[in-house]
């Protein structure tokens, strides 16, 4: 079986992106992302989760069955998400103290399951890890988005403590846009969350809505000149 | 998809049962080796912490012993509070602890650091949940605003000013946010409190049981 992985990358990152399309993943959204910082923390975090789980639930995938895939899928995610926060709290502790909260998370996040169950399990490693691999960026991609849109809007910084998650190297991504700005209560808060959500998913809309009709006209186009030629 | 045709040795409960067992086995195996390979790393990190917490709330050359040998537990308003002591030869020189107060969304666990007459010498924060870019002010790395303790004592304020200033005492509140400071700063006046009821016990001299300090005279033959 061949497979695409054009495919699989247009899937992860747009046509079937875990948040915009399949709305997965919206607690610890929500949750997370009062800061593009912290967004992308967590983007990063379950985008390991995302390529481990895959490759491991893809490499058992011929030896579990049917009947209890969905326990073993469970306990798969739930022991690489305590190891990986284990390693995490042992050798890198810094970056630890500021994901910490997160990591824990990542194990309530349905879409880690969604696509061990949909892709995973039915495809060979290959393609697996590249399907964790793209919906891992599509994901951080809203989170990072999400955050900076909630971030510029309610409290008029972009990246605040970007330099604690990344290192001192990246200091120059903070940046204060507004200054003496007094904030913006409700964007910080979870309704902001679900306000700018909304607004991403109305966009989203949007574009494919007019991407679509454009396609169509071009089908619509070429037909009325193939007939013009043919008359 | 075609699925593939399955053994039927799969369809028998003891294959399920014995897949589960086994794939829970292999989890709890890993977890354990996993547990066991990073426990002392992640404990020294934690000592670290605490270390660099103390450090940040007793200066370096107010002592001369290790903050963390020297623990005490007290018990203070129905809760255990452990206390670190920084002695400088027998002398207590300023004492450190932990202390935690409910805030807006979660316990909020400061440390501080008191001198020998009562003055705070510094009070930062552990760890909290308060809502980011609102409540977090209370965090050195992101505002000035818990360096306002530095110095002050009951000497210096009357008790009664301890409070924000929309409840009419001396501290600001931020913008959007005032239960997480008035949690902060009860904290502190509850700490203080902790500290003069238990001054004569905690700032008794402490002698050098442990290691007496080697003499240096040089010893003539």
């Amino acid at each position: 079986m061949q497979h695409d992985y054009r495919r699989i990358a247009r899937d992860g990152i747009w046509d079937n992106n875990v948040v915009l399309s399949q709305m997965l993943a919206l607690c610890p959204l929500l949750a997370v992302t009062g800061t593009a910082t912290n967004g992308l923390g967590m983007g990063l975090a379950t985008l390991v989760v995302l390529v481990t789980s895959a490759f491991t639930v893809s490499l058992m995938r011929n030896m579990i069955t049917q009947e209890v895939r969905i326990p073993v899928f469970v306990l798969i995610i739930a022991t690489i998400v305590t190891l990986v926060d284990m390693n995490m709290n042992a050798w890198m502790h810094d970056l630890h103290k500021v994901l910490g909260l997160f990591v824990p998370l990542i194990v309530t996040n349905c879409a880690i399951l969604g696509r061990a169950e949909s892709f995973a399990s039915r495809n060979p490693v290959l393609p697996s890890l590249f399907d964790g691999l793209m919906m891992g960026l599509g994901f951080t991609m809203v989170l990072v988005t999400l955050g900076a849109t909630r971030e510029i809007i309610g409290s008029g910084t972009l990246f605040a403590n970007a330099s604690l998650l990344l290192g001192s190297a990246f200091s120059f991504l903070e940046l204060t846009l507004i200054p003496n700005y007094k904030g913006f209560l409700i964007m910080v808060l979870p309704p902001g969350g679900f306000l700018a959500l909304g607004f991403l998913l109305a966009g989203k809309r949007v574009i494919d809505t007019r991407l679509a009709r454009a396609r169509s006209a071009k089908t619509d186009k070429a037909v009325l000149d193939s007939e013009s030629i043919a008359t | 998809m075609t699925t593939p045709v399955q053994p039927s040795y799969r369809k028998r409960i003891s294959y399920q049962g014995g897949l589960l067992g086994g794939f829970a086995t292999l989890a709890a195996a890993l977890l354990v080796i996993g547990n066991a390979a990073t426990y002392d790393a992640i404990e020294l990190r934690k000592a670290e912490d605490l270390s660099a917490s103390l450090g940040q709330v007793i200066p370096d050359d107010m002592h001369d012993n290790n903050l963390l040998d020297d623990r005490l537990v007290l018990q203070h308003e129905g809760t255990e509070v452990v206390l670190y002591r920084g002695m400088n030869g027998p002398e207590v020189t300023a004492v450190a602890y932990r202390i935690s107060e409910p805030g807006y969304s979660g316990e909020i666990s400061l440390i501080m650091g008191v001198n020998r007459s009562g003055e705070i010498l510094g009070v930062r924060t552990i760890s909290h949940t308060e809502t980011p870019g609102l409540g977090d002010k209370i965090e050195v790395e992101k505002d000035d605003w818990i360096r306002s303790f530095d110095g002050l004592s009951f000497d210096k304020l009357p008790k009664d000013l301890w409070a924000v200033k929309k409840d009419g005492g001396e501290f600001d509140q931020f913008t959007g946010a005032t239960i997480t400071p008035r949690a902060v700063v009860r904290a502190v006046k509850r700490g203080l409190r902790l500290f003069h009821e238990n001054k004569a016990s905690l700032l008794a001299d402490q002698p050098e049981d442990q290691t007496v300090k080697a003499n240096t005279v040089s010893v003539e033959s």
